[in-house]
């Protein structure tokens, strides 16, 4: 048989489609994915540690001693992805007048009876998760260290041990709920999923959810061949 | 590998009850501080009969000697020089785990029977179980358990659990050659000690007592103090308990609030998602959607 290899670079490619934008870059989906998987293995080991009842979770990670060294490991990888991230999108986290207009009608716009026009790329609630999660993982990240053993819990007397352990479990829940309207959030908004895996959304996704931030990003990378643009 | 595995009364990260057919005799140990004269004995008896040895140390300006409990050292006399009623006091207490009846270790241990209770009041560590988190020592208000820099497991004074479940005294017990110690049930050993009360208070330790604390239930292993009014003098806590933080961290309720936390964001998404249904955007309705 002869070698031969097919041509695909003539094929319209999926980012081609002139309906579609960009929203995140390969960076942004690759970060947070990575901060994705890290949390979700910290939660179950976290649970693990937390209640008996899910201590069967340990042999996802090859046992209860394994799990519980790999845990901080974990906490503070995420914590570096995560701030990462933060750093290139906390400008456009920061809160803007409409906002208020969002969160005081957030029931509304739960029932689907209200869209509030959002200004900048994310809206209220989003921007509220944000913040949130920075406030968390501070938390988690400061309170873990206390609590890591062998390296930093021996410094640390009891009784901070004893507040950190606290704060750790009270603040995991809170990062639990967050996490979880997060995740639903993004599964009740249709198409938002697809665009922090492959990255695009229709225009009229963007123009619906996020008119402020289309107009920018239309203005970047405006619709070939429909005559608009020269 | 427990020993005794139908004497046990609790179980560390254990929901279920534990084996209750049998019920064993409750022991303690009692320290007469004021027959002991710090000669090490009960040291190297431990040592020697679980069969471990601390390494060499540096001569730290005082007799406590090795400088702190360890994973080799389970037990160590410590020494304490107190400024008295007008008079230079050299106090000597063995230190080393008190079996509380209200274990701290036990309630904070997330790793389901690395830590047991058995009947007769021990409080023994299983460390294959061990997944070394160190919330054991967060739990206990005596600072008691020590890790291995070797292999990250935590250990202290198993009472000899190994002897007394055979009939025989812990190790030290035997070893001591003033009757310092001594090892029986708790009723007797609680009687022995009013007794030593009463011979020490003739002899001038008006505040003689005996330190069984009830913040943790009660202990294994208590202690005849001749100033019993200052516990603090010879290293041991006041009124020890088991930390309210240890209690709300650990106990039913957070973990309660924290499996409905849990469940109610699962089951408030499906309600949602049945009741709303998914936020979409039609293609060619977005124009008029948005003025």
């Amino acid at each position: 048989m002869t070698e031969r290899a097919y041509d695909l670079t003539s094929r319209p490619r999926y980012e081609d489609d002139p309906n579609l934008i960009l929203r995140y870059t390969h960076a942004a989906r690759l970060t947070h994915w990575a901060v994705a998987v890290a949390y979700v293995l910290l939660f179950f080991s976290g649970l693990a540690l937390f209640h008996p009842y899910f201590y069967w979770l340990s042999f996802l990670y090859g046992g209860g001693a394994f799990m519980r060294a790999l845990h901080p490991f974990l906490g503070v990888s995420l914590a570096i992805l995560f701030f990462a991230y933060a750093a290139r999108i906390w400008r456009d986290n920061l809160f803007l007048p409409n906002d208020t207009l969002w969160l005081r009608r957030v029931i509304d716009v739960m029932n689907k009876r209200a869209e509030i026009p959002v200004e900048g790329k994310y809206n209220a609630g989003q921007k509220l998760m944000f913040w949130s999660m920075v406030l968390c993982i501070l938390c988690l990240l400061g309170s873990g260290l206390v609590m890591w053993r062998p390296y930093f819990a021996p410094s640390f007397a009891a009784s901070a041990r004893r507040v950190a352990a606290v704060v750790h479990a009270s603040i995991a829940f809170v990062m639990f709920v967050g996490i979880g309207v997060h995740v639903y959030a993004a599964y009740w908004t249709k198409g938002a999923i697809r665009a922090m895996t492959r990255g695009y959304v229709t225009r009229a996704w963007a123009r619906f959810h996020h008119p402020g931030w289309y107009h920018e990003a239309a203005e970047r990378t405006p619709r070939p061949g429909k005559g608009e643009v020269a | 590998m427990s020993l005794q595995s139908l004497d046990i009364k609790a179980r560390s990260a254990t929901t279920s009850p534990p084996p209750g057919a049998r019920r064993t005799l409750e022991v303690a140990k009692l320290i007469d501080v004021s027959r002991c004269i710090g000669c090490k004995a009960c040291q190297a008896a431990c040592m020697e009969w679980n069969d471990l040895r601390e390494e060499v140390g540096e001569n730290h300006g005082f007799y406590t000697n090795p400088a702190d409990l360890s994973d080799q050292s389970w037990t160590l006399m410590r020494f304490y020089e107190e400024q008295i009623e007008g008079s230079l006091q050299w106090l000597i207490l063995k230190d080393g785990c008190l079996h509380c009846a209200d274990p701290g270790c036990l309630k904070a241990c997330p790793a389901p029977g690395a830590i047991l209770q058995y009947s007769n009041g021990l409080v023994d560590f299983q460390q294959e179980f061990c997944i070394g988190c160190g919330y054991c020592s967060t739990g206990c208000p005596f600072n008691i358990p020590r890790y291995s820099k070797k292999d990250q497991k935590a250990y202290k004074c198993t009472l000899c659990s190994d002897r007394v479940s055979v009939g025989l005294e812990p190790a030290c017990i035997k070893t001591c050659p003033t009757q310092a110690l001594s090892f029986g049930s708790k009723e007797d050993m609680l009687n022995q000690a009013e007794h030593r009360l009463v011979d020490l208070r003739e002899r001038g330790f008006a505040r003689a007592a005996v330190y069984d604390p009830a913040g943790v239930g009660g202990t294994h292993v208590i202690f005849v103090l001749p100033h019993g009014d200052r516990p603090e003098a010879y290293g041991l806590p006041r009124d020890p308990k088991v930390s309210p933080a240890v209690e709300l961290w650990r106990g039913w309720f957070a973990k309660s609030l924290g499996v409905f936390t849990m469940f109610a964001v699962f089951v408030a998404g499906i309600f949602h998602y049945m009741k709303v249904g998914p936020l979409e955007v039609k293609e060619d309705e977005d124009k008029e959607a948005r003025p």
